[in-house]
């Protein structure tokens, strides 16, 4: 490790910006910016399976609320729903009292919840449409098996409707890692946090961008070759055979 | 009525600073998407690596990041530029890149990216003998174009666009950040003076809401007018 | 920031402005970020004023010249200089060697100490390793502030930095700031002054090392207008043996 740090410390010794110090500042950004997204996607796949559900109910007071919620999240910028859920709770009469206070002081949890209440109402609009193209067959043989409607939902609507939001939902998973740049504003030193304070301490504007763009055209690469491997596993019998 | 402590006017500016920006950056996303759609598919091999690779790089990093990059790093670049002219030749020229500039191209760039990939799906989804009927009739490249491959090409491209549109117009918010006073940047220094957070920013959403219907609505009808003499699937 | 975009998106080209370089010196425009009380800010009816935009204008008026005030982000104010949006920038700007690199600037026209200021409730020690370990700390970022905090708490405390002083008090408000290291007055004027809440400094007021905190704040140019660095240089020296300068520097600092 020491040798490491040797080594590295003289590659960098003649660069005044990307020393130690500033690499670090990327180092940690690319942690916060992947806990970010990681913990955003996931929470929100949670919350957009039910609600993907209920979207489709027949019972209007179930279905439109969660179209509203998904019309209103989806049809705002990303940005001002941050602005709105940071600087709004401030705002809430004695919340720095409360217990909450503990977890909403740290920029990173308003983040997390616009991010997370973002990426569901998308999610949502996904699955559902998934969940409405389900064959009509599939669905009447399970009748005909005599599946009740939570069994049916389990057994064969939900199975088959995530492989076919998966590729949908790559691209969703894209977006949120992009869309997650705008932490910065609200003082998280994710990725970009880095970026913009590099460029501010030295100006240096190409090498600051130029460098986190490259990390995050790494990043997504990464997603992207992971949702194909798993299209490939969950999708082969979509496939047309090879002969 | 909702106070808006004098911000009312600054407010509307800053709604009409979102539109221009929206509608100006999507006149060159749809210029750049039908180059890049058309580098795409020729047949020249150099062309359609540029194509691939712009969008390949504009898909992979994030708006603000590119937004930062040009609005930043292009003033830079182009201030090194004219210093060389300067210094070698005495030439002074002054080239001043504004935030709404640097917003246009941005998000012209950005969008012309995803606009290239929709229009590319829509021209291939044209039925080739359409085109083909075209030539035996003895028209030029210029007018099957015109005549047969763009207005069917839109039929197949306007929900994307719509799209598109629904998506650059969220983006616009971006340029706040680097220092554009649209009406994010201006809801937001209103918050932070007047210490109402709600009433500024939900008023923004909202404003957000109702171009999205309204456009929703307008491309409705375009949709409509492309579809003549077709008849939607069920 | 009027509806003319469109127009200017129009003459981008047409502001290719060819010309010779002229030796005289001309009327000018001068690069500030706002608010930063009493330095600049504005007035409730939008009017630019405070200690630099004053001193400016006599400046200005000294030499005999025009100087019109734009106002600019902190984060791209040397980038707006060199691209020519203005031709100075009189914005509380230290002078120090990074700057130096990519400015030429004036001769120092005052020399404020920068201090950390907290909420009256919070305890804290004279600012060390320890008295600050694991506290949130505000700066506002690309300041000779944000470097000194970064490189002597960075890693015992978390700093948050901020585009504007402004962001930095209201997260100061909310209770989000443990404490906030900023140039003294403008502390004193939004934080200490402002009865929005209760404040306190706390500590020393810091001046050194001066490879941090410089010599004070200079008028900063393009490198190659060292005409017109010359002319202000003349100017306030002018002002400063004519009484006009202490008056300025009563009007927003009382008299010492």
């Amino acid at each position: 490790m020491d040798a490491l740090m040797t080594w590295l410390e003289a590659r960098l010794a003649d660069n005044s910006i990307f020393t130690l110090q500033t690499l670090g500042y990327y180092g940690e950004g690319l942690v916060t910016t992947v806990q970010l997204v990681f913990l955003s996607l996931i929470i929100g796949l949670v919350l957009a399976v039910p609600l993907a559900i209920g979207r489709g109910s027949t019972h209007r007071w179930v279905s439109l609320p969660i179209f509203l919620y998904c019309y209103v999240f989806r049809g705002t910028p990303l940005l001002v729903q941050l602005y709105l859920i940071y600087y709004g709770v401030v705002f809430v009469e004695g919340i720095q009292e409360t217990w909450l206070w503990v977890i909403l002081e740290e920029p990173f949890v308003p983040a997390l919840i616009a991010f997370t209440l973002n990426t569901a109402a998308y999610t949502t609009e996904i699955f559902r449409g998934a969940i409405k193209s389900t064959d009509r067959g599939e669905i009447e043989a399970a009748r005909a098996y005599g599946m009740s409607k939570g069994l049916m939902l389990r057994r064969i609507v939900l199975p088959s409707a995530f492989r076919r939001a998966l590729p949908a939902y790559g691209n969703e998973v894209i977006f949120m890692l992009h869309a997650s740049a705008i932490a910065s504003v609200v003082t998280i030193m994710d990725l970009t946090g880095a970026a913009r304070f590099v460029y501010a301490r030295f100006y240096a504007p190409f090498d600051a961008f130029l460098f986190v763009a490259a990390i995050y055209l790494c990043l997504t690469f990464a997603i992207l070759y992971l949702f194909r491997y798993l299209e490939r596993r969950l999708l082969a019998h979509l496939r047309p055979a090879s002969g | 009525m909702i106070d808006l402590h004098g911000y009312g006017p600054r407010l509307f500016e800053g709604a009409m600073i979102t539109i221009q920006l929206g509608v100006l950056s999507l006149a060159l996303a749809i210029v750049l998407g039908l180059v890049t759609a058309s580098a795409k598919m020729s047949r020249s091999w150099v062309a359609h690596r540029i194509g691939t690779l712009y969008t390949t790089i504009i898909r992979g990093v994030p708006d603000l990041v590119l937004m930062m990059l040009l609005f930043f790093g292009g003033q830079i670049g182009i201030n090194q530029i004219t210093d060389a002219l300067y210094n070698h030749f005495g030439i002074d020229i002054f080239i001043n890149v504004n935030e709404f500039v640097a917003g246009v191209i941005t998000i012209g760039l950005i969008f012309g990216a995803y606009m290239g990939e929709t229009f590319r799906g829509a021209f291939m989804a044209v039925d080739s003998g359409q085109i083909e009927a075209g030539r035996a009739y003895g028209m030029n490249h210029w007018l099957v174009f015109r005549r047969i491959r763009f207005p069917q090409m839109m039929r197949h491209a306007i929900p994307g666009l719509s799209n598109n549109w629904m998506v650059l117009l969220k983006t616009t918010a971006l340029v706040s950040v680097i220092g554009l006073s649209d009406m994010v940047r201006v809801a937001a220094e209103a918050s932070k003076a007047t210490r109402e957070p709600f009433t500024f920013m939900i008023i923004v959403a909202a404003i957000y809401l109702l171009i999205a219907s309204v456009s929703e609505w307008g491309f409705a009808r375009l949709q409509k007018r492309y579809n003549v003499g077709y008849r939607e699937a069920d | 920031m009027k509806m003319n975009h469109l127009l200017s998106l129009g003459v981008i080209g047409a502001t290719l402005v060819a010309g010779t370089a002229s030796a005289e010196v001309r009327d000018i425009r001068i690069g500030v970020d706002v608010p930063y009380e009493p330095m600049e800010f504005r007035t409730p009816e939008g009017e630019l004023t405070g200690f630099d935009i004053e001193l400016g204008n006599a400046l200005c008026a000294e030499i005999g010249i025009q100087c019109e005030w734009v106002v600019q982000g902190w984060d791209g104010i040397i980038p707006g200089l060199q691209a020519r949006k203005y031709d100075a920038i009189m914005s509380s700007m230290t002078i120090n060697e990074q700057r130096r690199e990519q400015v030429l600037f004036s001769d120092p026209y005052i020399t404020p100490p920068s201090a950390w200021f907290a909420p009256g409730d919070v305890e804290i020690g004279t600012p060390s390793d320890e008295t600050l370990e694991g506290l949130t700390l505000g700066v506002q970022r690309g300041t000779l502030q944000d470097n000194y905090v970064t490189d002597m708490y960075g890693d015992v405390a978390d700093v948050n930095r901020y585009a504007t002083a402004d962001d930095m008090v209201l997260d100061m408000d909310s209770g989000r700031l443990d404490a906030a290291f900023l140039d003294f007055p403008i502390g004193k004027s939004t934080l200490l002054e402002s009865g929005a809440g209760n404040y306190k400094v706390v500590g020393e007021k810091i001046t050194e090392p001066k490879e941090y905190f410089g010599v004070g704040f200079g008028i900063a140019f393009r490198q190659r207008d060292k005409e017109l660095a010359a002319a202000f240089n003349e100017a306030l020296a002018t002002l400063k043996a004519d009484g006009t300068y202490d008056e300025i520097h009563a009007t927003y600092f009382g008299v010492e």
